[in-house]
């Protein structure tokens, strides 16, 4: 059963095309690792699914709901899908308890206790109960990310999206926040990730997409993308060596 | 040279009652706060609307907010307050004329034109704070406002306008200590604020120093007390590790 | 409303204008120099120097011009009078204008302060470097790039000024707007002349503002 389903989405900024007819589904409970050189279109691609960057041709299911349709409730519909963003994107006049239960409350209509009983678990989960009255620019990337993770499952997502989530952090903050990453994962979370963290991809991603260009250049099951690197796309392979190198 | 020096000017009395001076001072002090006030809290509700619409994608709210905020602050304060004051009350209907004109005493329908007149006219720069503010954010603010599920009046509300006014504190201080000032364009209507009883006390008394050495003293210290009270403001909702507000 | 009544009037509201501009001219002239000054001032190593020019911007910032204005008014001819000793008839222009630069000079000290601020301290630096005094350094190097960043600050500040040249109309100068208001009051057709006032105000501000927008895209580049 498809989540998410992509289907010949195009995009142009004026002129300039961003996306070319981009098609393809994450399945429930399967992780997508989408990857490719900046510009590419990655992020602009996770974005649409949520609509926060509208599309011009194409369609977009999430779960059976258009997202280009103009009748669908867009706030109803984000509200049922987590995203994390590159820079945490918390909301910095708030306590990070504030931060967590204030879309439980204002959009899910959940009294205080039960936000707060939620926030609390998924903060838990995350390492960070202590933290809970602190506010976010007390707190380092990594934790603020951990942060932004715990408010978007707080939600009760059907799906996550993770738009490069490590890449605004030190390097030895990334690894606390791919570990909950990866946990997500193995309990079954349907995600989609834009990410550079090949190792993240290799160990717990279903299927791995490469963008060039605007256009999905590979799509294929992480064992034959790493496994078989001779049938990669040229673009994909240059991609890959200076990827790795690193 | 003969001027007669008398710093004990403000303790003698007006002739009028049992009023010294110094009660004229008091009273017109009253009226400029009362005046800046009033003012002060119409202009930074309109204000900030309009510096909300500025900033929405709708282009025709967009562009009345811009219209608005042009027409205000390139006409002089006095011709806005000749406006409220002279022409706007012809334009009522009769009855509303009547009332305005004849049946108000001189004090309210100065003070009713002063306030309407500072408060638009301030509504126009709180806008352009209130625009500035929210589009100083990190544009991923609203993103992740939407991404949460909130709709547009929930991300202005939770998101955008708490962050937006806690950067804007400090040029809001400096129109708000403007409003003040500008107070004093209601002496040019016969409101008897703290300029127009400085005038006629320098007038009836002949001790033009000693009576504006004392308002002087009046708007200084009135001006170091607002200082001090938005001071406190900014600390009271100053928020731990958030810097300016921005990333 | 019947505007064309305001043509025969023309030449007076014209010579109301050139009174609005010549006053405005001066005003901003020498409130540029003594904001010059009172920011060079201020910047001073000299506790003493630097604390009375920060003295006199914080007192003119804290009281209205309004007030200004009409205690100039009532106190430049006294103070003249004792320091020269006699009776010196100077009129309501005069002490007009010494208001504005005053009270404009702590406006335009503060525009002048942050400009010489943003030049780097390497530049005065340079300067010194090659052998030039406080005086040429600050003349030839560091206020002309000063003064070029903040031209649009200084033209926004005398464009507010414009604006607010029209409360002479307190102390009874015969500038634009007073003299459309008695031209209209005389006429009786006050509301016409008062909203072709307010028009053309408001065409030279935003036009003039406009024009400074421009300017400050082009100086950003």
């Amino acid at each position: 059963m498809s989540m998410i389903s992509i289907k010949n989405v195009s995009k142009w900024y004026g002129e300039f095309q961003v996306l070319t007819d981009c098609t393809t589904d994450v399945s429930k409970g399967e992780v997508v690792v989408v990857c490719g050189p900046s510009g590419s279109g990655k992020s602009t691609l996770i974005k649409t699914v949520n609509a926060l960057e509208p599309f011009q041709k194409g369609e977009i299911f999430v779960d059976g709901v258009s997202v280009g349709d103009a009748k669908t409730d867009l706030p109803k519909l984000r509200a049922r899908i987590g995203m994390v963003f590159q820079n945490f994107e918390l909301f910095p006049h708030l306590s990070i308890t504030e931060n967590l239960t204030i879309a439980q409350q204002r959009v899910l209509g959940r009294s205080q206790d039960e936000a707060m009983q939620k926030g609390m678990h998924y903060l838990d989960r995350v390492g960070l109960k202590a933290q809970a009255n602190k506010f976010p620019g007390q707190l380092s990337g990594g934790q603020q990310q951990r942060v932004a993770i715990a408010r978007a499952l707080a939600m009760d997502p059907i799906a996550m999206l993770f738009d490069e989530p490590t890449s605004a952090l030190d390097p030895e903050m990334v690894n606390e926040v791919l570990d909950v990453m990866v946990e997500l994962a193995h309990e079954g979370m349907t995600m989609m990730c834009v990410t550079h963290e090949m190792g993240f991809a290799r160990k717990v991603a279903n299927r791995v997409i490469f963008m060039d260009r605007g256009h999905i250049v590979e799509d294929c099951a992480k064992e034959e993308f790493f496994g078989n690197p001779e049938a990669r796309s040229e673009r994909a392979k240059q991609f890959l060596s200076k990827i790795l190198q690193h | 040279m003969n001027y007669n020096w008398d710093w004990n000017v403000f303790f003698k009395s007006t002739g009028i009652g049992s009023e010294i001076y110094l009660d004229w001072f008091v009273s017109g002090l009253g009226w400029t706060i009362a005046v800046a006030l009033v003012a002060w809290s119409v202009a930074l509700l309109i204000g900030s609307l309009l510096g909300v619409m500025r900033t929405l994608p709708n282009k025709t709210l967009a562009s009345i907010a811009t219209a608005y905020v042009e027409l205000f602050r390139n006409v002089p304060l006095l011709v806005q307050l000749f406006v409220w004051y002279f022409l706007v009350p012809d334009l009522l209907p009769e009855h509303a004329q009547i009332w305005f004109k004849q049946e108000l005493s001189p004090t309210s329908s100065a003070y009713i034109s002063v306030v309407i007149c500072l408060a638009l006219f301030t509504a126009a720069r709180v806008c352009e704070q209130v625009r500035t503010g929210i589009q100083a954010l990190p544009k991923g603010q609203s993103a992740a406002a939407m991404a949460v599920g909130f709709n547009q009046m929930q991300m202005y509300r939770h998101v955008l306008l708490p962050q937006a006014f806690r950067i804007i504190i400090p040029p809001l201080t400096s129109e708000f200590l403007n409003i003040f000032k500008n107070s004093s364009v209601a002496s040019l209507i016969g409101l008897m604020e703290l300029l127009a009883q400085t005038k006629q006390t320098a007038e009836f008394t002949a001790n033009m120093f000693e009576a504006f050495t004392l308002a002087t003293i009046i708007y200084f210290v009135l001006n170091m007390s607002l200082m001090g009270v938005m001071g406190w403001v900014e600390r009271k909702v100053r928020v731990p590790g958030m810097m300016g507000g921005g990333k | 409303m019947d505007f064309t009544q305001i043509v025969p009037s023309l030449p007076n509201l014209w010579e109301g204008m050139l009174l609005t501009l010549k006053l405005l001219l001066l005003a901003v002239g020498g409130g540029v120099a003594l904001g010059t000054i009172l920011a060079l001032l201020r910047l001073s190593s000299s506790p003493l120097l630097s604390g009375l020019a920060k003295a006199y911007v914080n007192y003119f910032r804290s009281i209205p011009l309004l007030l200004v204005i009409t205690w100039f008014y009532l106190a430049v001819p006294m103070l003249l009078n004792w320091i020269t000793g006699e009776f010196v008839a100077i009129g309501a222009f005069t002490s007009c204008l010494v208001a504005f630069m005053m009270f404009e000079a702590a406006y335009y000290c503060e525009i002048v302060r942050a400009g010489i601020q943003s030049i780097s301290s390497g530049q005065l630096n340079a300067a010194y470097a090659l052998g030039m005094s406080y005086g040429q350094a600050m003349r030839l190097i560091i206020l002309p790039q000063a003064f070029r960043k903040m031209m649009p600050l200084l033209l926004q500040q005398s464009i507010i000024l414009f604006q607010d040249t029209s409360l002479v109309y307190a102390v009874g100068l015969m500038d634009f707007l007073n003299m459309a208001r008695s031209k209209g009051d005389i006429i009786g057709l006050p509301h016409e002349f008062l909203i072709f006032a307010g028009a053309v105000y408001f065409v030279i501000s935003f036009g003039a503002s406009t024009l400074v927008k421009r300017l400050q895209k082009r100086l950003a580049v």
